[in-house]
């Protein structure tokens, strides 16, 4: 009878969640000293008037990647609204490397300018119709996506989410929420409420679902969730431990840890078919896969030489081969997009930090210098690695340029926050 | 996502509704705090007998039992184990035993070994290092006879700390794994 209330009042929360709201907030921690100089100049509103400052919000977006310095609105020496009416000159004076001018038209659309301060020429000029008030945060961080990718040739990730993890209380009265954000922090959404706890949030490729374990029943079992209709499935609930869902890189599989025949070990599972295959076969624990990007091995923690740390399970062959070396603790492995390198947890003298190792020459790097890092997840442009770590006996989310040059926290307004999955490109 | 004041409001109230509902049903009785209680206090190292004791939750929880559960279950319902060790301590024997006579002489008595880690570490490989520590209780008592069917194991990993903080002691009473009858 218990374990149905349970249930039941988990359906319910579920229902509910998507009411409640957690926004995060960012402070920067760390910038770089390499960082760019770029001036947005505030956008000029010709009638329509948004209930967005676009400007403020794609300065705080090139900031936050640690590759641009944006002026202080007190340095910025004119307010142009259009190429036509910049004075290369002024803008070289206050050292603006970059220019970004624009307007909101009186239709609501948003047109900017690009422009090279140094090269006097305009890079990039384009028109954005947001498909109504409440787009416009996502319309910024568009223009953010754009400029980035001119300057860098990176594509930029500022229209992504981040789905996380957060737990109010302490004892038998914590409530645990899964909640999904705009990449900035805002627009949180909770998708999911328990007061059973819940970890592990994974990303579909496509950026739809979530697969997440949940000790809703009182036992910890895998769900699949669609984000946008809530609707789910549980994808595995054998006995004993059902951890680690990791997505491959065509959707279609699901790499996952099991513990029902004895020890922790990896599974991956067809979505469709419902079936599961075994991959790993040890005495010891096999935890936390994750799929390289060309699909054709998983990187996964392995206790079996004592401490924990990186393997590669190569799918062709079957055959396992230890990747770590530095220190006695790296765990949950995480590849770099281009599949260079690998971030993980490892424990140095400082305590748990976010670590990158190149996977070529086998060096490994500590990017934080936090004490209790976890879950490190990458962007999809690699730039960033977000993570979670602790403030002032909190759990807060924090993120770290993959160079390790720069840094920002993402506090929230009260309770813990942790197990940030940085979602695939959006769009 | 857009919402009213009064649609917040109503997930406020639905919410605390809800909640209410559901506090009483919570799956974890953590039961005693107060770990080495019946095995005396001598062997305990690190503050975890100590902070168990005196702050201890010695209170209607560890004593509430289930529908349908006997009496006579052993008071003291929580074993503590050393850092990224899933050794049972000797000073926990006693206690064990006790289960273990509690459950040979109640077959239709079972019992849920919640695994605890402290917060170190990453969270999945936790939850491993949790189900090691419940497994090895698991294992002594149907050494000592208790019938497998009567034991499950389930593993929270630090997901359930106990105590909050980053301290020695914290850490201590956080690393345990539970009795949940």
């Amino acid at each position: 009878m218990k374990r149905y209330m349970s249930l039941w009042c988990g359906m319910l929360l579920l229902l509910m969640g998507s009411l409640a709201h957690a926004d995060l907030t960012i402070e920067i921690t760390q910038g770089s000293d390499r960082a760019t100089p770029i001036a947005v100049v505030p956008f000029a509103e010709q009638g329509a008037q948004l209930p967005t400052d676009i400007a403020r919000v794609i300065a705080n977006d090139l900031e936050r990647s640690g590759q641009f310095k944006p002026l202080d609105r007190g340095n910025l020496i004119a307010s142009p609204s259009a190429s036509s009416e910049v004075n290369y000159g002024d803008w070289r004076k206050v050292d603006a490397d970059y220019l970004v001018v624009g307007r909101v038209n009186s239709d609501g659309s948003i047109q900017y300018e690009l422009m090279d301060v140094y090269g006097q020429e305009r890079m990039l000029g384009k028109v954005i119709t947001p498909a109504g008030p409440d787009q416009s945060r996502a319309a910024a961080h568009r223009i953010s996506d754009e400029i980035f990718e001119a300057i860098t040739g990176i594509r930029g990730a500022f229209s992504t989410q981040i789905a996380y993890v957060t737990s109010q209380g302490v004892g038998e009265d914590i409530q645990y929420g899964l909640q999904v954000a705009d990449a900035d922090g805002h627009n949180s959404q909770q998708i999911l409420s328990s007061d059973e706890p819940i970890l592990s949030p994974a990303w579909s490729p496509d950026g739809q679902k979530l697969a997440y374990v949940s000790f809703e029943t009182g036992r910890p079992a895998i769900y699949i969730q669609n984000i946008a209709t809530s609707q789910r499935v549980r994808a595995s609930s054998s006995r004993g431990i059902n951890g680690a869902p990791a997505w491959s890189p065509d959707g279609r599989k699901l790499a996952m840890t099991l513990s029902k025949d004895g020890q922790p070990e990896i599974y991956v599972m067809d979505i469709g078919a419902r079936s599961f295959q075994r991959l790993t076969r040890s005495d010891a624990i096999d935890t936390e896969p994750s799929w390289s990007p060309d699909g054709e091995s998983l990187v996964f923690t392995s206790d079996r030489s004592g401490g924990p740390q990186l393997y590669r399970y190569d799918l062709a062959s079957g055959e396992a081969k230890r990747l770590t070396f530095t220190g006695n603790y790296n765990s949950r492995g995480r590849y770099a997009p281009d599949g260079e390198s690998l971030f993980m947890i490892h424990r140095g003298s400082q305590g748990f930090q976010v670590a990158k190792q190149d996977l070529e020459t086998g060096r490994l790097i500590t990017l934080t210098d936090s004490r209790a890092a976890e879950s490190p997840s990458v962007a999809p442009n690699g730039t960033m690695v977000i993570f979670a770590t602790q403030q002032g006996g909190r759990g807060v989310l924090s993120a770290v340029s993959a160079d390790g040059n720069a840094s920002f926290r993402l506090p929230a307004a009260q309770g813990d926050v942790r197990e940030p999955a940085w979602s695939p490109f959006l769009n | 996502m857009h919402v009213t004041p009064y649609a917040k409001h109503l997930a406020v109230a639905l919410s605390l509704v809800v909640m209410a509902g559901c506090s009483s049903t919570g799956g974890t009785q953590d039961g005693s705090m107060a770990g080495s209680n019946g095995a005396g206090s001598a062997g305990m190292n690190g503050g975890a007998s100590t902070q168990g004791m005196n702050g201890g939750q010695v209170g209607s929880n560890s004593m509430g039992k289930r529908d349908g559960q006997q009496d006579g279950i052993p008071q003291v319902r929580t074993i503590y184990f050393d850092y990224d060790r899933d050794t049972i301590r000797s000073e926990f024997e006693p206690v064990m035993t006790a289960h273990a006579q509690f459950l040979k002489s109640h077959p239709n008595a079972s019992v849920v070994l919640q695994g605890h880690t402290d917060e170190r570490g990453t969270r999945e490989y936790n939850l491993a290092l949790g189900e090691r520590r419940a497994n090895a209780v698991e294992r002594y008592l149907t050494v000592q006879g208790v019938s497998p069917s009567q034991l499950e194991v389930v593993s929270y990993g630090e997901e359930r700390p106990a105590v909050r903080g980053t301290s020695e002691d914290s850490y201590a009473q956080n690393r345990r794994v539970v009795f949940d009858y």
